[in-house]
């Protein structure tokens, strides 16, 4: 009885956490990164240098460990990746952290905050979100100087920099009610008014390889940590087989 | 002392210096314990265990953290990733904090289903206790330290609970925190405290633990003290010496312990965000304030009774009283038969009311509060304390079932 109980108050227990959920957002997609796809890994790191390290940094990430896990030569790192500068002038080098040429004092200028910093993003807001997030620019005249909304982040101060890529396009909006009979305007799709250098799957994949990228900047050794986990855990196993022969040996004359 | 043996060699040598042999068989080879230990008498060892795993990766991790309010989000990131193995030490502190809470909860558990805190084991419960309390404490300030934005703002939110305090309220946080709000001055402090003061308190109160549970000896799943009955030699028919039998018999469940615990820090250190929260991968900012601030799991319960109250203060001294009442338990049940295998259904009873009332609130201490929820909040919060308040009631005239004279 107690038991039954209990087992029915913790099944119970979840639809408490119904209406917790923040606004309507769009696009809402899931996003799959395979772990041992590196080449999609290299082409979000190329997409990474050239369009998010400008403003952002990745200053917990050095060049050269990216190219070492990603499988990328010193010289092509140093080729293909690195396009900032240090204090004198010179050209960053391989084994530096990866920061921004930007000054937070021209950020502060220019965007009205510092552009976070992206070593860390895809743990933070999770991949599913930069995913969509990276997707969901549109056409909003009403930004002042930025000319696009985010529909997954509303009010965003970045500017559409992928724009060249994907092109401009425009919300497409369902008026729906809430539980409580409000009347609201949510976007259900987009439609491309400016097209970009890109078709709509090229500039989805282009975003899977950098959110892939992020993914794995957020967490560089998380294949090493799984590799090493499975060893830990099969020897563990034997060890169990061992310990448990061991204690049923000792307690044979316990009665 | 041990004259008989041992008097030769090195062994000798020292044993006639310092009581080496003495304190093994004292403690291990010669210490009887109940043969009929069962599952819920892994997790104190296993404490053990998860203690010094703690400290041992503490003290790494401490070689390579830096406790200023600049440089401690990015030195936890270049532990993570510059420092050799420094993730896997990382990870294991962090998922170490989750387990020895876990660990300590089911080993709090068992103390309350076979009366281990009963008349003669009072001291080892408040023993125990104190642990608990400086367990809370460590893992607060451990908290902070990687300076996140819940680091920072669930530190901020705990302190401020002291400005409830009436009169000293503002002065006390004040204190506390060394600033006007939580700072490098805090950092600083908290990691003073988190690596050196509360760690010594620990380990003291941990040997003060044992050397009572040793002294009085261990309870067990029947409640029958197994000392009533000794054979010619003094030892008890139905203990068995801790070494070899349980030390090999704790393996089997380090083992398995190891196991699910190698499963997390391997393959799911965040634990969905409930080990390691997703907000504490943005470094501590004091001009934003998260949307949702909740404490680490292993709070919630509490922070949920604190919630469940309008009033601050109230609040603030009914989440106390969840705590303090734990204290008193031993003189709050009056019953004279430890184990719930021989007590009343009304004792099971208030049993289950305990565990879910203790479950639900921290489910809903970990969620943002709204009317529903607090609505729940209160009624477990009634139900935790309702135990407590239940078990004074009915433990006076308890209809028990007969207590076996031997462990079966």
């Amino acid at each position: 009885m107690g038991r039954i109980l209990i087992v029915a108050a913790i099944l119970l227990l979840p639809s408490l956490g119904w209406g917790a959920g923040g606004g309507h957002t769009f696009p809402d997609d899931e996003v799959h990164i395979d772990w041992d796809d590196k080449a999609a890994m290299q082409r979000g790191a190329r997409t990474f240098v050239n369009y998010c390290l400008s403003c952002h940094s990745a200053a917990y990430s050095r060049f050269n460990r990216v190219g070492e896990d990603l499988g990328i030569p010193d010289e092509l790192v140093l080729e293909n990746l690195i396009f900032t500068t240090d204090v004198n002038g010179d050209k960053t080098k391989v084994g530096e952290l990866m920061k921004t040429t930007m000054t937070p004092a021209y950020a502060e200028q220019a965007f009205g905050t510092v552009p976070p910093d992206l070593s860390l993003i895809a743990r933070s807001r999770g991949v599913d979100w930069l995913y969509n997030y990276l997707r969901g620019f549109y056409v909003d005249d009403t930004r002042v100087g930025l000319g696009v909304n985010n529909g997954v982040f509303q009010n965003v101060g970045m500017p559409h920099v992928l724009a060249e890529l994907q092109g401009l396009q425009q919300p497409k909006y369902k008026n729906v009610q809430d539980s409580h009979g409000n009347e609201s305007e949510v976007i259900v799709g987009f439609e491309i008014i400016k097209p970009g250098s890109m078709t709509k799957s090229e500039y989805d994949q282009t975003i899977h390889d950098l959110v892939a990228f992020l993914d794995y900047l957020a967490e560089p050794y998380k294949q090493t940590r799984k590799n090493v986990g499975t060893g830990v855990i099969i020897f563990l196993f034997v060890f169990l087989i061992l310990a448990y022969l061991l204690k049923k040996e000792y307690w044979k004359d316990v009665h | 002392m041990s004259e008989n043996k041992n008097s030769n060699g090195l062994l000798g040598w020292i044993d006639a210096r310092f009581p080496m042999t003495k304190m093994f068989e004292e403690h291990l080879s010669k210490y009887y314990a109940p043969k009929n230990f069962n599952f819920w008498y892994f997790f104190g060892s296993l404490a053990l265990l998860v203690l010094v795993l703690q400290i041992v990766t503490g003290i790494f991790l401490t070689m390579h953290y830096k406790p200023d309010g600049d440089m401690a989000f990015s030195s936890v990131e270049y532990i993570m990733r510059d420092v050799d193995w420094g993730w896997l030490i990382r990870y294991l502190h962090s998922t170490g904090s989750s387990a020895f809470f876990i660990v300590v909860y089911l080993h709090m558990f068992r103390a309350l289903i076979y009366g281990s805190y009963q008349k003669p084991r009072e001291l080892i419960w408040l023993f125990g206790m104190f642990i608990f309390l400086a367990l809370m404490a460590e893992a607060f300030m451990g908290y902070l330290l990687p300076w996140g934005q819940m680091s920072y703002w669930g530190a901020q939110v705990i302190i401020s609970l002291f400005g409830a305090v009436p009169v000293v309220g503002d002065e006390l946080t004040l204190w506390i925190r060394g600033d006007f709000v939580v700072s490098d001055a805090t950092l600083n402090r908290f990691f003073a405290l988190h690596v050196v003061a509360v760690p010594i308190v620990l380990l003291a109160l941990v040997v003060m633990h044992i050397i009572a549970l040793h002294e009085v000896g261990s309870n067990n799943p029947d409640g029958v003290e197994i000392k009533k009955n000794k054979d010619a030699n003094g030892i008890p028919l139905d203990g068995i010496p801790f070494h070899p039998y349980y030390s090999v018999k704790d393996l089997v469940g380090v083992v398995v312990f190891l196991i699910l615990f190698s499963a997390v820090v391997f393959f799911a250190p965040e634990m969905g965000g409930y080990f390691l929260e997703y907000a504490n991968f943005v470094p501590a900012n004091q001009f934003k304030t998260p949307e949702h601030i909740a404490p680490v799991w292993y709070f919630t319960p509490f922070y949920a009774i604190l919630r469940a109250i309008p009033d601050k203060l109230t609040g603030v001294i009914a989440m106390f009283a969840s705590i303090a009442v734990l204290f008193v338990l031993p003189w709050i049940d009056r019953g004279k038969v430890k184990s719930v295998r021989y007590r009343s259904t009304s004792f099971k009873l208030l049993l289950v009311m305990l565990v879910v009332s203790f479950i639900g609130l921290g489910y809903l201490g970990a969620l943002p509060a709204t009317e529903t929820r607090t609505l729940f909040a209160r009624v477990f919060s009634l139900g935790y304390f309702g135990f407590f308040l239940g078990l004074w009631w009915i433990s006076k005239n308890e209809v028990t079932k007969p207590v076996p004279e031997r462990v079966r």
